[in-house]
């Protein structure tokens, strides 16, 4: 995940604040950037292409609420899976429907034992558990341990605010 | 609330837009709507709340930022006070609240990667309480997206 940090100039600072928090809603949502930041249009969509090649755009989507589309049940899947399967397994995981979030984070012991993080939807609670049951099979004795963490409830959801 | 061109958008547009000009041309073609009828839709989704937002999805490490999955274990009677003392601060992105010993999870996205440290030390130092500091290793997903 690391690799050198792309340099950004003022215009793409510019232009990551006035895209972070959403494009506008026309038909020409660049051109609107475009004459906002008093730049030529080719040079926006050059600007984002480039950061989207580095990686610092993963890609341009609509980015839907989740409990608005009815997934109501959200779990938080964690798991203690041995250092040597880890890589293989995540991949299984996170190819799952159900998992939209699958990464490895350290372990802090003695606090917290789990290096396998794998979020899962589901319309109700029900489904997220039979999504879990397909997790621990596919980890199989490769996991020592696990449970489910759902959220009971959004203390704050702003989004990232990269740039001031 | 929704209807079946909605969701076909939807699920379209989760896959992402293309850098062009008129980047909402191929989803309207494939659906059979004129541009300006994808637009309208998709305000009136943004508008009910159905999406967030429609726009690029920045990633704070590779922008040579920080970021990091932060948990609190917070005793019941101080949880309103602590999640407001959190979430005061412009780089905690999300706050979760997740029924478990560690009842507080949140997302802290910095423009300089030392800050993520610093912040935490702050926010334990002010709380009296620990903080996990639980940062990706690795990523493995492919589902990029939910059926609407």
């Amino acid at each position: 995940m690391s690799g050198t940090p792309l340099f950004l100039d003022a215009t793409d600072r510019a232009l990551i604040k006035a895209t972070q928090a959403g494009l506008p809603l026309e038909t020409r949502p660049f051109t609107a950037i475009a004459e906002a930041l008093g730049l030529p249009l080719q040079e926006i969509l050059d600007r984002l292409e480039r950061m989207r090649v580095a990686g610092a755009i993963r890609r341009i989507a609509a980015v839907p609420n989740h409990y608005a589309l009815g997934y109501r049940a959200n779990g938080m899947s964690v798991w203690d899976v041995e250092d040597e399967a880890i890589d293989r397994l995540g991949r299984k995981v996170g190819a799952l429907p159900a998992v939209s979030h699958c990464y490895r984070r350290p372990r802090r012991p003695p606090d917290w034992p789990y290096n396998l993080f794998a979020m899962v939807h589901g319309r109700e609670r029900a489904e997220v558990e039979a999504e879990v049951t397909k997790i621990r099979t596919l980890l199989g004795a490769a996991a020592r341990a696990g449970e489910v963490l759902y959220s009971s409830r959004i203390l704050k959801k702003t989004g990232l605010r990269l740039v001031d | 609330m929704m209807d079946e061109l909605d969701r076909q958008l939807i699920n379209w547009l989760q896959g992402g837009l293309p850098i062009a000009e008129a980047p909402f041309a191929a989803a309207a073609a494939a659906l059979g709507l004129a541009e300006d009828e994808v637009v309208q839709r998709l305000r009136r989704l943004a508008e009910l709340r159905v999406l967030s937002r429609v726009g690029p999805m920045y990633d704070a490490v590779r922008l040579g930022g920080g970021l990091t999955l932060a948990a609190m274990a917070v005793p019941e009677a101080r949880f309103d006070e602590v999640a407001e003392l959190v979430n005061a601060y412009p780089e905690v992105a999300h706050n979760y609240r997740r029924e478990h010993r560690w009842n507080m999870w949140f997302v802290l996205a910095t423009e300089r990667p030392e800050r993520v440290g610093e912040l935490l030390a702050e926010i334990a130092a002010r709380t009296g309480l620990a903080v996990l500091d639980l940062p990706k290793e690795a990523e493995y997903f492919l589902a990029l997206r939910l059926p609407a």
